[in-house]
């Protein structure tokens, strides 16, 4: 649970769940998370879950730290909502022309690209949060052997809908955007739909993924 | 009916529909967005008599040139900005904080901002355009918001309704405070500094480099040496922040930014200094000063209290 709850500036909270990453404390984050959003405390305006954080964004018209942190500590917390989360199913077209870094993988991890896709493929992923681009996916753990450090250079440019990897995670990336995670493939689906105006996230935080290899004309018909 | 609007005859470098942004869609990366500058928002709706969040044109250094066809409409243009206004017969010097008419075939050409960057244009009516998540602000990242999502371009047109007879016939004294210090708080990975890096990073001056826009800023200055981990598992962030990059040179989050982030937090800007902070254009200097909560919330309610007092000498 929450270790300790601090300011982040003048208009957030910051509470800390501890520093390692797994499951475990990242249910405990999107849990809380959750329930902060049903409570509906005055005041807050954002709440960003993240592996072992969660921030609290308040507006000083209304509220401050203290009556916030308060508010926050004395929740009538209900241990049941987080338990929801959906199974999702994502296609990967893993053509030479989307998987971008998959020989520099094989290289550094010292496994034919046959091996590094029965792996990943092989795994149910779990989606630690959303961000940093919009609906953008950070889903763990990968097989061991998989980790692999970021590109020493990051691209300037990474494909929209392209899968990237780095250390124990995998993402998507949901709109074109510099990176330096290894691109292994690239998925036809919209993660983020900018034309939804309710729920434009495919994936969100809680949600278990998994990926299935798809052939370059099954990725082109989606695609059209 | 007469139809109304703007013809787009330069659109200006990064010219967008803004009004006071997005909320509760941090968690799926989607920040705030909306006006930079939030006081000079405020203002310009206050004086053409808008509702408090009627969608306005921000512009940025450079400003769009607009023709307005139709039968006439009151503008006001607020921040610290050069613009004249291009009539029939004649070149009128625009001046910021008070009520203007255009009429047909009149053009208001926003030249630039002074010594600042963002400025805004507001007229005694709306503009037609989308609203997605609750919001018109564009945020060009995601592709979201009015224009789909897009700065403006060459030869658009924005087309204007709902003219309202009622605007402020006064003139608004207000001077945009001069740079100086901006007040931060401590963040929560501050003594991953060094001792040293911690007594320059609230000593020295940074400049603001051109790698700065509605995501962030970038500064350059003394080297911030970190002596823990120049990395941290990515967590949330909150306009203010500012990150050390793995370089040493610290990085604010502006209303655009990333929704999380894996760089170590010095510290956060103060609420009360965000505007101020915004507005700091590139080769300029920033210096950075300690504050303690307390006071930021102290600090906070009385630009509170200034902007609401602004707010009502436009009545």
């Amino acid at each position: 649970m929450i270790k300790n709850i601090s300011n982040l500036g003048d208009a957030a909270l910051y509470c800390d769940f501890g520093n390692d990453v797994n499951k475990e404390i990242n249910s405990n984050v999107i849990q809380f998370f959750k329930n902060i959003q049903k409570s509906k405390i005055p005041g807050v305006i954002n709440i960003t879950p993240s592996y072992n954080k969660l921030i609290i964004s308040f507006d000083l018209n209304i509220t401050n730290f203290d009556k916030i942190k308060t508010e926050v500590e004395q929740l009538n917390f209900k241990n049941e909502i987080a338990n929801v989360g959906k199974h999702i199913k994502i296609p990967v077209c893993c053509d030479n022309d989307f998987a971008l870094d998959i020989k520099r993988l094989e290289k550094l991890l010292k496994l034919e690209k046959e091996e590094i896709y029965k792996k990943f493929f092989s795994k149910k992923y779990y989606c630690y949060m959303t961000g940093f681009i919009a609906g953008m996916p950070f889903l763990g753990d990968l097989d061991d052997s998989l980790y692999a450090r970021r590109l020493d250079t990051p691209r300037v440019k990474v494909p929209k809908n392209s899968i990237g990897l780095t250390e124990q995670f995998c993402n998507i990336y949901t709109f074109e955007s510099p990176g330096g995670w290894n691109i292994i493939g690239k998925t036809p689906l919209d993660i983020f739909d900018n034309k939804n105006n309710s729920s434009p996230n495919l994936i969100n935080p809680g949600d278990s993924i998994s990926f299935f290899q798809i052939s370059k004309s099954e990725f082109e018909e989606k695609y059209d | 009916m007469t139809e109304n609007y703007f013809e787009v005859l330069r659109p200006g470098i990064n010219t967008t529909f803004q009004d006071n942004g997005r909320k509760n869609f941090y968690h799926i990366g989607i920040p705030f967005s909306g006006a930079m500058d939030n006081r000079n928002f405020v203002m310009a709706n206050a004086i053409s008599n808008n509702k408090k969040n009627n969608p306005v044109i921000e512009f940025a250094l450079q400003g769009p040139k607009l023709r307005f066809k139709g039968d006439k409409v009151y503008f006001n243009v607020t921040g610290d900005v050069n613009f004249q206004i291009l009539r029939k017969n004649k070149i009128e010097e625009g001046v910021c904080y008070q009520n203007i008419i255009l009429e047909n075939n009149d053009c208001l050409d926003l030249i630039s901002t002074n010594r600042s960057v963002y400025g805004y244009l507001s007229v005694n009516a709306s503009f037609k355009i989308d609203f997605y998540l609750d919001s018109c602000s564009v945020n060009t990242k995601a592709e979201i918001g009015a224009n789909n999502g897009k700065i403006l371009e060459k030869n658009q047109i924005i087309k204007i309704e709902n003219i309202t007879k009622k605007y402020s016939l006064n003139k608004l004294d207000y001077i945009n405070s001069k740079i100086e210090n901006i007040r931060v708080i401590k963040g929560p990975h501050f003594d991953y500094f060094s001792k040293t890096a911690k007594e320059l990073f609230f000593k020295e001056k940074f400049s603001v480099t051109k790698l700065t826009d509605r995501m962030g800023i970038r500064l350059d200055g003394p080297r911030i040496e970190n002596i823990k981990n120049t990395n941290i598992k990515s967590e949330g962030l909150v306009k203010g922040t500012i990150q050390i990059t793995a370089d040493g040179n610290p990085i604010v989050m502006l209303s655009d930014h990333g929704t999380i982030g894996g760089y170590p937090k010095i510290g956060v800007v103060i609420s009360a200094d965000y505007d101020k902070l915004v507005q700091i254009p590139p080769g300029s200097k920033i210096k950075f000063k300690e504050i303690n909560l307390k006071d930021a919330e102290t600090i906070y309610r009385l630009y509170e209290m200034e902007t609401q007092n602004l707010i009502s000498k436009t009545k």
